[in-house]
């Protein structure tokens, strides 16, 4: 069993979104032991991304405050290094997939020029296994792209998580059949960000992965209030926020450990 | 991997949320690419509409000025609108109505996408909205003004550069807002499968035109095929019929900006490397940790990291050479061409201008060089006086 299924032992999970750099790597450490200590069951680590196509503005702007503190996948890798010391509630990277395929891979490669497809996802994911990661969200790599990802995650034990959208419809058992970890349920269309109404029926999308695979199923996208939460959970096996968290990191800067601690601890007793 | 690949390049790295709606454009596209009426319908529009077929003019003082290899210049810059761009608008925009879409969206760099987009939305009675860089709104204003006119909603992005790459990615993000009413008319050969091969197929028609006007004209294919290349749609178009002609070099003449030994460079081929991003694998401008960087050309549709798939492609086989072109030299062949033939090219067309000009003298007077003269010039004139120093605004 992945740690990831440890994740949905206690009741419904919570899940809270860090940015990694945002405001600085030293507050996101932080900001994973308060989180832990307020209740959260799993916790998703954004690598930034200099062009985040799926997120809205809250989350873009906080990939933009990280890159431009200088922050890189090798610092974020050091600071899970330093964390897996303290926890080990499970963890998973959400980034895109040019982060992983990129990794390391300064310089012209002299076997991409022959033509080769090979890249610098194995290097990443090794890694990212080695330090004790559990799983990976690449948001841009749908059903169709997933086995150059998922093959080199499954070699070296890391779930290779896969989401479903309100428009995937027939999509929903293909996709669930192979998913790993959880399925991340895409609850409304559109980007990352904080929504005043879900109106997706959620429920029927859990339902038809469900009746593809035993696997839980995590809500995500739009969800910032804990009535929200708490209906999403209801329907599912539990609730991912994001953008409402990283907008209090930008609110509050420095300071932001206090604030986002007691907003995880609101949101976990709502479920 | 899944489909849509030209090699290693191409794929679907897109949200899930949006791969539905691919898969059902490439559905629809299979079908009426093989429809005699729609086939029918677009001709009829390239030619009463977009004026086509464009002239393969001779460019006889240009010719005679470098000495060398007989100029040809495709006039794609004759096109109603003004640019290749509405080649494949037209085919799009004909094709999201088919598919009963009533609203388009469309990203742009320099404008010609976007006034070609509101142009044949106008036509057809579609709503449109286009994505336009922060930077680039202010570069073409006037290609902001004439959406507006043609009842197009224009929004400024600011997010990232404020240019090319940042208008693609919010196109991408009001799409998965909005995906059951509306058509995405990317602008560009690249994109997620099937845009590729959509905007190549619909570009394809001025390699058509270029091979049976050579032959006419000439008797014979031509030695060189040039145009520039941003995301690669007018040098796709101008290359596809010419591929299988080994003895056809097809060039591809790259923004270099201020250098490819600068940070401000939009070259990909030159200095990118393999990646992931904006739905497909190709070569990228980019850090050792995968980091879009932030390029820079004057030419705002150059102005772009990354280069269509099919390019990246015919790049690894050695079908196709890709060179890159300074500021300088395209400003210098803006000039040029102004003076020598009367015709003022985009700013983005000046750089395969600016090739021929050191290509041509190297080879012989019984050669033929043609050049994908891809856009005019109008757009361009403020900002190349500024350049040359010129308080001059539109």
């Amino acid at each position: 069993m992945s740690n990831i299924k440890r994740a949905f032992d206690h009741g419904k999970a919570f899940i809270p979104f860090i940015t990694c750099g945002d405001p600085s790597l030293e507050i996101t450490e932080q900001l994973v032991y308060a989180a832990v200590e307020a209740g959260a069951d799993l916790i998703e680590l954004g690598i930034p991304f200099s062009d985040p196509t799926a997120e809205g503005p809250v989350i873009q702007a906080a990939n933009v405050r990280a890159l431009a503190g200088g922050v890189t996948t090798d610092h974020i890798f050091d600071m899970v290094t330093r964390i897996r010391k303290k926890t080990d509630i499970p963890l998973v990277f959400m980034t895109y997939a040019n982060v992983v395929f990129s990794y390391h891979m300064g310089g012209k490669n002299p076997a991409e020029k022959a033509g080769k497809d090979t890249g610098g996802t194995e290097a990443f994911v090794k890694k990212a296994a080695k330090i004790g990661m559990d799983g990976l969200i690449l948001p841009d790599v749908p059903f169709e792209e997933k086995d150059e990802f998922d093959g080199v995650c499954r070699k070296y034990g890391l779930d290779f998580i896969s989401l479903i959208a309100p428009t995937s419809h027939e999509r929903i058992a293909k996709i669930a059949k192979e998913a790993q970890g959880f399925v991340y349920c895409v609850s409304s269309m559109g980007v990352t960000g904080m929504r005043k109404e879900i109106t997706s029926d959620v429920g029927s999308m859990v339902k038809l992965v469900k009746a593809a695979k035993d696997i839980p199923c995590a809500v995500g996208f739009g969800i910032s209030a804990p009535e929200q939460a708490k209906a999403m959970a209801a329907v599912s096996d539990g609730a991912i926020v994001g953008s409402a968290i990283v907008k209090l990191c930008g609110q509050y800067g420095e300071n932001c450990v206090p604030y986002v601690k007691e907003y995880i601890r609101t949101m976990k007793e709502a479920l | 991997m899944g489909t849509g690949r030209f090699g290693i390049h191409g794929g679907q790295y897109i949200p899930e949320t949006l791969m539905n709606a691919v898969l059902e454009l490439e559905e629809a596209y299979n079908h009426y690419k093989n429809d005699s009426a729609f086939q029918q319908e677009l001709t009829q529009l390239l030619n009463d509409y977009a004026g086509r077929p464009s002239r393969l003019y001779y460019a006889r003082r240009m010719t005679e000025d470098l000495g060398g290899a007989k100029i040809y210049l495709k006039r794609e810059d004759l096109n109603h609108t003004g640019a290749h761009k509405i080649n494949n608008v037209l085919g799009q925009v004909l094709l999201a109505k088919k598919m009963g879409k009533t609203r388009v969206i469309a990203e742009t760099g320099a404008g010609q996408h976007g006034v070609a987009t509101a142009t044949a939305a106008a036509l057809m009675g579609m709503e449109c909205e286009v994505f336009m860089g922060e930077e680039d709104t202010k570069r073409q204003a006037l290609n902001v003004y004439r959406m507006r006119l043609l009842g197009a909603q224009v929004h400024a992005v600011s997010s990232g550069t404020g240019t090319l790459k940042d208008a693609v990615s919010e196109t991408m993000r009001e799409w998965t807002n909005r995906v059951e009413d509306t058509h995405y008319v990317l602008g560009s050969c690249m994109g997620p499968h099937p845009f590729p091969t959509i905007v190549r197929d619909f570009q394809a028609v001025i390699s058509k035109e270029i091979k049976e006007q050579i032959l006419e004209q000439e008797g014979r294919l031509p030695d060189a095929v040039l145009a520039c290349v941003g995301g690669g749609s007018n040098a796709i178009g101008a290359f596809y019929h010419f591929i299988e002609d080994c003895n056809v070099r097809l060039i591809g003449c790259e923004a270099a900006g201020r250098g490819v030994n600068t940070a401000e460079t939009a070259a990909t081929i030159a200095t990118g490397r393999l990646g992931i991003f904006h739905g497909m694998k190709s070569y990228f401008c980019q850090d050792e940790y995968g980091q879009i960087a932030p390029v820079y050309s004057i030419s705002a549709g150059l102005d772009y990291p990354g280069i269509g798939p099919e390019h990246a492609d015919l790049y690894d086989k050695g079908r196709a050479e890709y060179v890159a072109v300074t500021d300088d030299e395209a400003v210098d062949a803006f000039e040029y061409l102004s003076r020598m033939e009367g015709v003022i090219p985009a700013i983005e067309s000046a750089h395969a201008v600016a090739y021929a000009r050191k290509l041509a003298p190297t080879m012989g007077k019984d050669q033929i060089i043609v050049i994908n003269l891809s856009g005019r010039g109008d757009k361009d004139c403020a900002a190349i006086a500024r350049y040359r120093g010129e308080d001059l605004h539109e």
